[in-house]
């Protein structure tokens, strides 16, 4: 877990466009996932939502970025501009990547206390999704939360 | 008496598959990872709790003879089922793991600097990290196998490597990520006339068919209870008299020892030498019941029934379009591993997952094989003699959703 709570000042640091306000695209496709009908609704939603946040190129993914936990990769930068938070973040899941934009959906463009007040049982229940929070499931959600409100509160 | 081979009767002595998952029959096909286990294992350690539960080898009253005779009475089946030359050479474990740390760290002392150690590329990390310590303690130098295009041992490259005298030859019996069956016998004999010590991992062979230690010849056999129907927690470590006498205790304290003064203490004989502390008694009393679930199977029909559905996954999955397998062939056993199309394995994992099919997603903890593989990791799917026809059709259908879905 060494890496999440690393400075980025370790390595190369995306440049300032990755970290631009998210797309109004993002929040729209989140909240169409309350309104899925079944499983495959949700999760056809849940990597649209994903597509929507614009990929990290080759040269970022690499291990020092990576937040461990997840069963598949996934990578993770965090910059502070005044005092509000700003992410950018990519997986090579689909659904790793549509569950990362949706915690950047709640998280990204924050004050430190937002994050920190930051409920992520409920945000997920609300979206019905809490059954992505099973600690048995290893699509690393959890570690990547813990990511987020770590480079916050550094 | 009837000669009929009723599966159904069979796999209703696994309570746990009686179970629906979020609304759906429960699809286990993750018995590679861990077996179901039978009613009558459930009932013989529960039945050690409520009877017999005193500390083995100790005390003289009842309660604990009683205890080590259901003990010991174990450690005698499976010298029968494995059909070792002797009771001694049967040491109970906590797994396949345990067993293969004990031996790894047993020969320290018999191992040099630039001793060679061969290992097979696609064992799983049980049978792959104890030797690497062994390395770094000893500045032995550790050698991978070579695979050849079937994903099975490359026998040329093992006589090549044969030729530079390894000490020790750790192989796998049927690789856990795969299901890929070697020839073991002729591994080791060849092995053996190159003066080397040989282990074989028999963790995936076990539950499939029978296993003779003094026909395959080795030094060392491991396996662990609970991917053969037995409980967690015990696995057995079985040794050649002469080899398991020589390796220095992984473990010491109580049980294993003669006599103990502060002056010095001297070491019981096997197999108590091997087997410090209080074991998991239970979970051998569990074994047993396994090892005689095991038997009481018509064996000629189930290893069938197991072949030919595996043959059937092979196939339905092949006529899925858009998959990879990887190694499957007819010669494998218990498992298939695949890929579909471009997509991560967890993707598909988590996607099964949401219709109740219980496979496993991931590197297999056969990560130099992932690496041989060029894969990130993949899909396997799994069966044990409970597996029926209708758990590959709920499968199919549900990977074919994943596929709509994905593709």
């Amino acid at each position: 877990m060494n890496s999440n709570s690393a400075t980025n000042t370790e390595f190369n640091q995306p440049e300032a466009s990755y970290f631009s306000p998210l797309d109004e695209k993002v929040s729209q496709a989140v909240s169409a996932i309350e309104h899925a009908r079944n499983w495959q609704d949700k999760y056809r939603q849940i990597m649209l939502v994903g597509k929507t946040l614009a990929p990290l190129a080759e040269a970022y993914r690499v291990e020092t970025a990576q937040v461990k936990g997840c069963e598949s990769q996934a990578w993770l930068y965090h910059q502070r501009i005044d005092s509000l938070h700003f992410f950018c973040a990519d997986s090579d899941s689909r659904i790793v990547k549509g569950l990362i934009a949706i915690l950047l959906n709640a998280t990204h463009g924050k004050t430190t206390t937002e994050i920190a007040e930051f409920d992520l049982e409920q945000y997920f229940q609300q979206l019905g999704l809490s059954g992505q929070l099973s600690p048995s499931r290893t699509n690393g959600l959890t570690a990547l939360a813990n990511a987020i409100k770590q480079f916050a509160a550094a | 008496m009837t000669n009929a081979f009723e599966h159904d009767a069979i796999r209703a002595q696994f309570p746990t598959l009686s179970q629906q998952v979020d609304e759906q029959p429960l699809c286990y096909l993750d018995t590679a990872a861990t077996s179901q286990k039978p009613q009558s294992v459930i009932d013989a350690m529960s039945h050690y709790y409520q009877f017999d539960n005193a500390n083995v080898h100790r005390a003289a009253y009842q309660l604990s003879a009683r205890a080590t005779r259901s003990y010991e009475a174990v450690r005698e089946q499976v010298k029968r089922f494995i059909n070792s030359a002797r009771i001694e050479e049967v040491i109970f474990t906590h797994g396949t793991t345990e067993s293969i740390n004990m031996v790894a760290y047993g020969i320290s002392e018999q191992i040099k600097a630039n001793d060679i150690i061969l290992v097979d590329t696609a064992a799983h990390h049980a049978n792959i990290v104890p030797w690497q310590q062994l390395a770094k303690r000893t500045g032995a130098i550790i050698k991978a196998i070579p695979l050849n295009d079937q994903l099975s041992i490359d026998t040329d490259a093992f006589d090549e490597l044969l030729t530079l005298a390894p000490k020790l030859v750790a192989i796998s019996h049927v690789t856990n990520a795969l299901g890929t069956i070697n020839q073991v016998e002729s591994l080791v004999k060849k092995a053996k006339l190159a003066g080397a010590l040989t282990l074989v991992d028999g963790a995936q062979a076990i539950a499939h068919f029978d296993v003779d230690v003094q026909k395959i010849d080795c030094d060392f056999y491991v396996f662990s209870g609970h991917k053969m129907y037995g409980p967690t927690g015990v696995g057995i470590l079985y040794g050649r008299f002469a080899q398991l006498d020589q390796l220095a205790p992984m473990l010491t304290g109580g049980e294993m020892i003669k006599t103990v003064s502060f002056a010095g203490t001297e070491f019981g004989s096997l197999p108590n030498k091997l087997e410090a502390g209080t074991p998991a008694i239970s979970a051998v009393i569990g074994l047993g019941a396994a090892i005689s679930f095991i038997e009481s199977l018509p064996k000629e029909h189930t290893q069938q029934h197991e072949q030919s559905l595996l043959i059937y996954l092979q196939q339905q999955l092949a006529q899925l379009g858009e998959i990879t397998l990887y190694g499957a062939s007819s010669h494998n056993i218990g498992a298939v591993a695949f890929n579909l199309a471009n997509e991560h394995h967890q993707d598909v994992g988590i996607l099964l997952d949401q219709q109740g099919i219980a496979v496993r997603c991931g590197h297999h903890c056969a990560m130099p094989l992932m690496q041989h593989l060029a894969l990130k990791g993949c899909c396997r799917a799994s069966i044990g003699v409970y597996t029926n026809k209708q758990d590959i059709d709920q499968f199919i259908s549900a990977l074919n959703n994943v596929k709509e879905l994905l593709l």
